[in-house]
């Protein structure tokens, strides 16, 4: 009991440091990203039009997310493009370009990938419709038995 | 009672017809809206030291071959292009690599031991891999006298499909171009079906490059 005390009781004074350790690291990590991050803005932007692209090596992932190698190049290409001048629509059309719409993760509204968007909406407002209406009918219904089951029965048993 | 009993099978139709829909497509295969518009130019150094130009290759069919030394699927195209290489020596026919994702290192050497003698770009930050709208390794794109992407395969060549377009493209003039770039709307070339997966069963009944012929 004592060994498992002593283990316990070193576990916990050690915690902290371990943690630190991992504060240090983090702080390091986060070290070299702002060294890159010279203008916050324009890592801003990279990262709302890297959210946006897919990731062509991976398999649903946005360029954002993607840790491999392609969409790192992907993700400097924007930021040089950015930096550049060109305009965000400018840098997604250079993409779409290249990659077909396939390399947007949110369709465009038009066409037929207006259904993209309209049968969830559609679906979700037919299914309350369905549930309200059910949900009255089986009230409805209850409350006839209910009735019934009132005015069916003896005077005696009331 | 009985609209229920139509109308909540008859909404599940569509439905069932998407998905039915759905199945009948490969969803490896994304069609790149690159085939008909101009090869985008570049300039890199090559796996010899050189550098290289796309546009000092106009008035030339190139062959532009995305690859690696890590992927497997190029081991067997590899072969496919070194057979073209020489079948199609003394033509205007160039084989143009551009190394994807890999050390210059490695892809000398892979190179030497599997053969070939024609040049590889490296593209250390991807950007001509990026310009072609790569997805992955192997990718080949069939680059027309004129510059002219005229067809992109996706996954590893096949004798035929190296043949068929490559033959086309030599019997094409440099004029004849434009006219050819509208006939290809709408034609399906061979293997155009055959996406990442990498399914060969239709690459067995031409066994060798030169059967094409």
């Amino acid at each position: 009991m004592r060994v498992l005390l002593a283990a316990l009781l070193i576990l916990f004074v050690s915690a902290p440091a371990l943690t630190a350790g991992g504060a240090v690291l983090a702080q390091e990590t986060a070290g070299t990203v702002t060294v890159q991050a010279e203008d916050p803005e324009l890592e801003a932007q990279v990262r709302e039009l890297a959210a946006k692209l897919r990731c062509p090596t991976c398999r649903a992932l946005s360029v954002q997310d993607s840790p491999s190698g392609m969409a790192q190049e992907m993700r400097s290409l924007i930021r040089d493009q950015l930096r550049a001048g060109k305009t965000p629509d400018e840098v997604t059309a250079y993409f779409v370009e290249r990659y077909g719409e396939w390399i947007l993760l949110e369709p465009k509204a038009e066409g037929f990938n207006w259904a993209v968007w309209l049968l969830p909406v559609f679906l979700l407002l037919g299914g309350l419709a369905f549930v309200l209406v059910t949900a009255r009918r089986w009230v409805e219904q209850g409350q006839a038995r209910a009735a019934a089951i009132v005015a069916d029965a003896p005077e005696e048993e009331l | 009672m009985s609209w229920k009993k139509v109308l909540i099978p008859a909404s599940a139709i569509p439905i069932v017809a998407l998905l039915a829909y759905g199945l009948t497509r490969d969803p490896n295969i994304v069609e790149s809206p690159l085939p008909g518009r101009a090869a985008f130019e570049f300039t890199s150094p090559t796996l010899d030291g050189d550098t290289l130009s796309l546009g000092d290759l106009e008035g030339k069919v190139v062959v532009l071959n995305f690859w690696a030394s890590w992927c497997i699927a190029c081991i067997d195209e590899h072969r496919v292009f070194v057979e073209a290489e020489r079948y199609y020596a003394g033509q205007d026919f160039q084989m143009l690599g551009v190394v994807y994702q890999d050390s210059p290192e490695n892809a000398r050497r892979w190179m030497a031991r599997m053969g070939g003698s024609w040049p590889s770009v490296i593209d250390p930050s991807s950007r001509i891999a990026i310009d072609y709208g790569v997805y992955g390794v192997p990718e080949t794109y069939f680059i027309a006298r004129d510059g002219r992407i005229a067809y992109k395969q996706i996954g590893p060549v096949y004798p035929q499909v190296m043949v068929y377009w490559v033959d086309r493209l030599l019997a094409e003039s440099t004029d004849a171009g434009a006219a050819a770039a509208e006939a290809l709307e709408g034609e399906v070339p061979t293997g155009r079906s055959e996406g990442h997966t990498g399914d060969r069963s239709r690459a067995t009944p031409i066994p060798q490059t030169q059967g094409g012929q």
